[in-house]
Parts: structure tokens; sequence; C-alpha cells
């Protein structure tokens, strides 16, 4: 047996450095059965499993490890996809070193049990071999709306179908997924996976329209007028910032979500095979700490980049990526500049980039967030030369529907206001939630958001006849 | 999926199309635009709606042919399908009586200042509109633009139609001998630029329609964004119309560039594609 374990936990075999940074396959190759069965075997079977607290979706985390550890894969599967349908993409993408694995009781004294790896191995499996699964639910007739296709709309879709009611997404782009299509890169997330989970969806009697953009092609007037009882909004949070900063207008400066948009769901990847295409210059800076700024530089570099930075303003310690992926970043040779903040863009004469002045900073006192505030060291500017920037320092909401809607109440920062439990809005009958609620957050969150308003849906619309 | 149920070649390098699409045709107004992607491989591109029948569902665009997409598309016939066709995206313009309003279209800029005249004239504004273009072979819908305007002119800047010149120094003109509210302009960024360069000077409101490029067209990547007085604006969601007179239009221009080098290397490599197929065909 090949020794790829730490502690009893089973490491994730992944691609070599040298031969992954050349092409947009999927990194980590996934556990072997005999190693997840063996895995599974380690879970205590908890009488009061902790680490379904750290699990937005309430996952039956013992129940499913159980079934696994005794080979039954088909149940196994079965037991997850009863609390999430989308177990491949939470078992690639979900932090679960946060979640369900930080409450493990194994890791308080060795290594907590591979959740998010069993439930990737268990969906692949299922994906691999074709179980059917699928049993068609009655429906009531019930019409639900459902704006955004993105983690929450999928996942409030598929469990009000569940349910039995009528249900069709709109999404104003041309492929349903949300970020997980434009913005989360294949070689972290295949798109053929989020194609097959969103099958899924619609195996499930669901209806998706694309290229809608509701607010534009139709408002809720019509869709109320089209017999939609109910709506949810999951619009997420796709309003790129950018620094406000001189030169940002320059040639080369993207956003994240430009660039990312540009690779993912345009394919620029293949031009000209397709037709967008994208420019990568040979030395990339990416600005920001986040899961954003480390998919964009890591993409960067597929695309050919010869250097690739991230530029930080705070230290590794603040960086709000996950470990795993700054630890991938590193290792692919992508060097973090970190106390560093650029204070403007300096350009050419036909007004491409050429570099960014930065300054550096230093960490005070804490701040609201709990994080030590970075502060500028006056007179240490310097620049960085780069030929493209990225910059990654996070998104707001996007306000194309919310303008529409004036009565719908939003709080201080534009997101909608929406009851914790419920995702009741201030308009009955319209629930909300994900990253338009909660702002830029992460997929599993959004998955429980519309968890919880497909259960609210549902009493609402029983209430009403 | 969208049908074209009409195709008109109206010089040999501008195609009308008119698309079914009841959706996007039944909230379509004066001033916005849809985004086109003709295929699986295609990319997304933004093209003024420059008619739309709200009863039929219909909605007319015409567009240049200057680079792959435009090319392709104008390759495509009466009954071929476009696989997305997403609108209406912007914002509209105002529509009120101003009182005069000049209405300038440059080129193929002339499609997406007819529904504003002619929404325009509807509320009962006088209409005086100029249109130009390089030669008589890319001017269109001059019998369009007369049925909407009180006055009409033409220019081309090589003499070949109408009145030898720009479209700026009729202007000059017409804003010599007469009171005017309001000015549109739509055509080439340079012509945009030159057009308000002139208004400016003597203080006349004018709107500009922009046209960079585009990506998502719903305010999702900020490949759009343009300075406007001093402010980052996303031309998809606040325009594609601006005030004429704070538009940095140098930075815009140089914007526009971006891909060239990648453009031209999409239409060599889909020629020299379709050129083998042609030479399969052959055989
Ligand atoms: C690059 C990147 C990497 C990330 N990595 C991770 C990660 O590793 N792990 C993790 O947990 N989270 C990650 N996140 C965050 C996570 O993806 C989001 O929190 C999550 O996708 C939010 O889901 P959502 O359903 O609320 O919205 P989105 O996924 O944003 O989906 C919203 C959808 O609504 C559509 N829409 C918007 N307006 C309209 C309209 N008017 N009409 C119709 N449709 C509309 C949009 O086109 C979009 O498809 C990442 C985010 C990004 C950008
Ligand atoms: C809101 C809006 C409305 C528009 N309406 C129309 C219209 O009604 N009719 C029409 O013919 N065109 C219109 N355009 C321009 C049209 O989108 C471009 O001509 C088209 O994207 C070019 O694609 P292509 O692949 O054929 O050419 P490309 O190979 O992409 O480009 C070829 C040439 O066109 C220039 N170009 C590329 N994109 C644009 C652009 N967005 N605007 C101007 N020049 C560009 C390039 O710099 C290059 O010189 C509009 C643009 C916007 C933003
Ligand atoms: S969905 Fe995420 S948090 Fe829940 S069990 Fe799976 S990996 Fe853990
Ligand atoms: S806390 Fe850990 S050991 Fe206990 S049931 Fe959950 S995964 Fe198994
Ligand atoms: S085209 Fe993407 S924001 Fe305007």
């Amino acid at each position: 047996m090949p020794n790829n374990r730490l502690n009893g936990r089973p490491k994730m075999p992944q691609r070599t450095v040298q031969e992954r940074i050349r092409d947009f396959d999927e990194v980590p190759l996934g556990l072997e059965k005999w190693a997840a069965i063996e895995e599974a075997k380690r879970c205590l079977q908890c009488k009061k499993p902790s680490c379904m607290k750290g699990c937005p979706v309430e996952i039956d985390i013992p129940g499913f490890i159980g079934l696994l550890a005794q080979g039954k894969i088909d149940e196994a599967v079965m037991k997850i996809k009863e609390k999430n349908s989308l177990p491949a993409i939470c078992g690639r993408v979900c932090p679960q070193e946060e979640q369900c694995e930080s409450l493990c009781v194994l890791g308080k004294k060795g290594q907590p049990i591979a959740v998010g790896y069993l439930e990737r191995f268990l969906a692949d499996y299922e994906r691999e071999q074709g179980i059917d699964l699928q049993k068609m639910p009655t429906q009531n007739g019930k019409k639900v709306a459902i704006i955004g296709s993105g983690p929450a709309g999928l996942t409030c879709a598929g469990d009000c179908a569940k349910m039995g009611h009528k249900v069709t997404i709109f999404e104003a782009l041309h492929s349903a997924g949300g970020v997980l299509i434009y913005g989360i890169p294949e070689f972290r997330l295949p798109k053929a996976i989020v194609a097959q989970e969103v099958d899924y969806v619609k195996s499930l009697g669901v209806e998706l329209e694309l290229s809608v953009v509701v607010g534009k092609t139709l408002t809720f007037d019509d869709l109320l007028q089209d017999g939609f009882k109910a709506f949810f909004i999951g619009t997420g949070a796709g309003l790129p910032h950018f620094m406000n900063l001189p030169g940002e207008n320059l040639n080369g400066i993207y956003s994240a979500n430009e660039f990312l948009t540009r690779s993912n769901l345009m394919k620029a990847f293949r031009f000209p095979e397709y037709d967008t295409p994208t420019k990568v210059g040979r030395r990339v800076s990416v600005i920001g700490g986040g899961n954003v700024a480390m998919d964009s530089a890591r993409t960067a570099l597929r695309l050919g980049a010869e250097e690739v930075c991230l530029v930080y303003r705070r230290t590794k310690k603040e960086m709000p990526a996950r470990i795993e992926e700054i630890e991938r970043a590193e290792e692919e040779g992508i060097n973090c500049i970190i106390l560093t903040n650029p204070v403007r863009f300096v350009g050419n004469e036909n007004k491409w980039v050429t570099g960014i002045e930065c300054i550096q900073m230093e960490l005070g006192e804490p701040d609201e967030s709990g994080r030590r505030r970075p502060i500028p060291v006056p007179g240490s500017e310097f620049v960085i030369p780069a030929d493209t920037v990225v910059v990654a320092i996070g998104q707001g909401p996007n306000p194309l529907l919310l303008e529409t809607l004036p009565e719908l109440k939003l709080n201080k920062r534009g997101y909608i206001e929406a009851n914790e439990v419920t995702g009741a809005t201030s308009i009955p009958g319209v629930y909300a939630g994900g990253d338009i609620v909660t702002g830029a957050a992460t997929v599993i969150s959004a998955m429980g958001a519309g968890k919880k308003a497909a259960r609210a849906i549902d009493d609402y619309l029983k209430n009403k006849s | 999926m969208v049908k074209i149920i009409k195709k008109e070649v109206l010089t040999p390098q501008i195609k009308l199309m008119v698309i079914d699409a009841p959706r996007v045709a039944r909230h379509a107004k004066a001033g916005q635009f849809v985004i086109v992607r003709i295929n699986e491989e295609g990319e997304r591109i933004p093209l003024t709606i420059a008619d739309f029948d709200s009863e039929k569902g219909t909605v007319s665009i015409i567009f240049q042919e200057v680079g792959k997409s435009t090319i392709q598309l104008g390759e495509l016939n009466e009954g071929d399908h476009i696989t997305d066709f997403v609108g209406p995206l912007g914002k509209e313009i105002e529509e009120k009586n101003f009182g005069h309003v000049v209405c300038v279209g440059g080129g193929v800029g002339i499609a997406p200042i007819y529904p504003k005249a002619k929404v325009l004239k509807k509320l009962g504004n006088r209409i005086t509109s100029i249109i130009g273009a390089r030669s008589s072979d890319l001017l269109f819908w001059e019998d369009r633009m007369q049925s909407v305007s009180d006055a009409l002119y033409v220019t081309t800047d090589d003499g070949s139609y109408g009145e030898k010149g720009f479209v700026t120094s009729v202007l000059d003109r017409v804003i010599q001998k007469e009171k005017i509210d309001l000015v549109i302009a739509v055509g080439p960024l340079m012509m945009m630029k030159m057009v308000s360069l002139l208004t400016k000077k003597y203080e006349l409101p004018t709107l500009v329609s922009l046209n960079p490029i585009m990506v998502d067209g719903t305010g999702m990547c900020g490949c759009c964004r343009v300075t406007v007085g001093k402010e980052c604006k996303f031309t998809c969601v606040d325009g594609p119309v601006f005030d004429g007179h704070s538009v940095d239009y140098d930075e815009l221009l140089a914007r526009q560039r971006n891909y060239l080098e990648e453009e031209k290397r999409a239409v060599e490599n889909w020629l020299m594609k379709k050129a083998e197929e042609g030479v399969h065909h052959a055989k």
C-alpha cells in the first residue's frame, strides 16, 4: 500500500506541478475506492456528531460515512443527496477545513476525517458508474421562479421540485452554474461536473431558461402574470470592485471577473477555436488574497505567463483564500508580495499598463473584522513591473435586478435584507439567499440558504391556497 | 435559440437582420442593445436594437462586417438560428419633448440613431438628422431617416453621394442657423469625439452612445468601463448613452484596440479553416 497518509488521514493524490501548469485539467485526482473505504472506517460514528454542526446543509455525515465503510456506495450517495444535490461540487470547493472537518472530534488529537474527500469520491463514483437515483417527484402545479442559477438558485430549485412544485430557473448568462461556471476555473472544478449537477437538477423536472436577464428581458410583473406564485432571488455578488486608482482603465488591467469569465465561461484558453480572446503578458500581478485572487493567478500561469505574483496588503496569515489553494499556488511558483498596497497604475504611451506603483504596509491595531489593520509606511513607494494586472479585491451586489424592485428592502451595503431562517424578504412570496444576501461567501452557504428558502417557499405556498 | 426571419444586404458590408425575439421586443426601448452569440464557440458581441416591433415580436439588428463574429453572422441566412440573443440591455434614452433635436449618425451608427429619432419625433420633437459615411456604398436607411426627420442632411467623406465632407461641418452650419436643444451622436468614436468637441464650444447638451468591447453585458465583468466625468462607469448598465462632453474618448479609443492582434488572428484562422473545408467539398 503506498504511503500516502498523514496520521491515518489519506493525502489527496494530485498531479505534479510540471504537468499541471501547462493545461487546465483538474489538479487533485480524487481518492481511490480502497482509500476512501479505509478512511471511512476511521470515523467513530459519534452519537452526537459535532461535524454535522459545521455543514450548512446538514448532511448526515456519520450516516453516509458509515454506509461507505460497509462498501454500500449507492446508499451512501443517496444519503448525501437527501440533503445536498451538488456533492461533486461541495466535495471540491467547500472550505472543509473550516466547516465540517474543523469540528470532527478526531481533529482534537489527530487528523479529522477527510469528509470532503469522501463526499467527492462518492459523487464521482456515482457519476462514473452512472448510478440511477432519479425519482421524478409528482408536481402539484404551483409555479416557483428562481432567479439566478448559482449554487443558491440550483439548490432552491432542486428542493422545491422535490416538494412537488413546478420550478423554472431564469439565468442571465448562456450557461447555468453562476460562479461555478464563470468564476471557479476548470482545474479546480471541471465544468463537465457542473453541467452534470445541473442536469441532475433538471432531471427533477426543473426548467432552465438561459439568456434571460430578469429585470430586463422579463420583469417581475411578467412573471406574476405568467402565474408564478413564489420567487427566489439568488443573483449573487457579481459586481466587480475596482480600486479607483489613477490608471486603472489602462489596457491590460482586468477585473478578476472579466479575466476568469473570459477563460472559464468563454473558453478563451482555447482561442482561436473559441472566439473570445484574452491577453496575458509575461509578468502578471494579481491584487488580492482570496480564492478569487488564487484562481486568477493560477489561471494566468496556465495561460502562459512567465512570472505571476500576488500583491496583498496584509500578511499570508490573513489571506482569506483556502490554505490548500494558497499552498498549491505557491507550489506552482506564484510569488506572494505581502504587506503591499497599490497606489497607482503606470502605463506607456499606448495606454498599456507597465507596472503598479505600490506602497509598503505594516500591521496596526485590529479593525472591525478582528484582523490587524494595514497602514502605509510613508516614503516606501516602489514599482512592481507588470504587463497584465488582475484586480481581485472583492465583489458587490449587482444592482441590475434590484433597481427594478424599489419596494425590496436592501441593507446599507446594498444587499437584500432577508430573514436568516427563511430567506423571506420585505415582499411577501419573494425569498432570497446566497451572495446577494450575505455578500461574497461560500458555495455551501449559498446552498444552505437555497435549502432553507425552499422549505419556507413550500410552507408559504401551502398556506396560500 | 432565435430565428432569423429576414435578411437584407444594405451595403456590401452592412447587413440587416430581423430576428424573432418576442421577449426582447416586448420591453425594447430606443437606446438599448442586445448581446449576440452566434454558436457554442462564439463570443458575446453587443449590437444595438435598430428597430423593433413589440406586436410582431421582432427585433432588427444592423451590423458592419469588421471581424470574425460579424463576418460569420453576415453569412447566416433567413431561417438560420442564432444561439443566444440577450436583451434588451442598457438604459433607454430619456423620452420627452426637448424641442429641437439634431440626430447625427455616422456609418453603421445610422442604425442606432434611427430608433432614437423615431421615438423623439413621435413625442413632438423637431428632428434634424445628419447622416454620413466614408462613401456612398456605406450609406443606408436614408429613406427611413427621412421619414422620421423634419430635415435630413447626407454627407460622404469622398463626396460620392450627398455633400462632400464630415457630418461635423453640416452640424456646425445648423448650429449657426438654428436654435438647438439637444444633439445626439452615434457612430465611430472619433466622430463622436469631434461632434462633442464642436458642441462643447456652443455649450449644447450632447448625448453619445458608446461602443466599448463587452463580455457579459450585465455589469458583471467591468470590461466595458469608461471614464465619464471623473467617474468609472460600466457602459452596459450605466449606458450606453452618456453625456458626450464628459467622456474620456482617448482612453476608450485605446481600450478598443486591446485585442487587435487576436482579432486579426481570429479572422485569418477562420478564413483558412473555411478554405480548407472548401477544398474538402471540392474533392
Ligand atoms: C473565482 C471564485 C472562486 C471561488 N472559490 C470558492 C471556493 O473555493 N469555495 C467556496 O465555497 N466558494 C468559493 N467562491 C464563492 C462562491 O462561488 C460563491 O459564494 C457562490 O457561488 C455564491 O452563490 P450564489 O448562488 O449566491 O451566486 P452566483 O454563484 O454568483 O450565481 C448567481 C447567478 O445569478 C445570475 N444572475 C444575476 N443577475 C441575474 C438576473 N437579473 N437575471 C437572471 N440571472 C441573474 C448570474 O448570472 C449568476 O449565474 C468563489 C468565488 C469566486 C468568484
Ligand atoms: C452598445 C454597443 C452597440 C453596438 N451596436 C452596433 C451595431 O448596431 N452595429 C454594429 O455593426 N456594431 C455595433 N457595435 C460594435 C460591435 O459590437 C462590434 O463591431 C463587434 O463586436 C465586432 O466583432 P467582430 O468579431 O466582428 O470583430 P472584432 O474582430 O472583434 O473587431 C474588429 C474591429 O472592430 C473593433 N471592435 C471590436 N469590438 C468593438 C466594439 N464593441 N465596438 C467598436 N469596435 C469594436 C476592433 O477594435 C477591430 O478594429 C456596438 C457595440 C456596443 C458596445
Ligand atoms: S457539504 Fe461541505 S461542509 Fe457539508 S459535509 Fe460536505 S464538505 Fe462538509
Ligand atoms: S465528528 Fe468525526 S468521527 Fe465523529 S461522526 Fe463526525 S466525522 Fe465521524
Ligand atoms: S460588459 Fe461586462 S460589465 Fe459591461
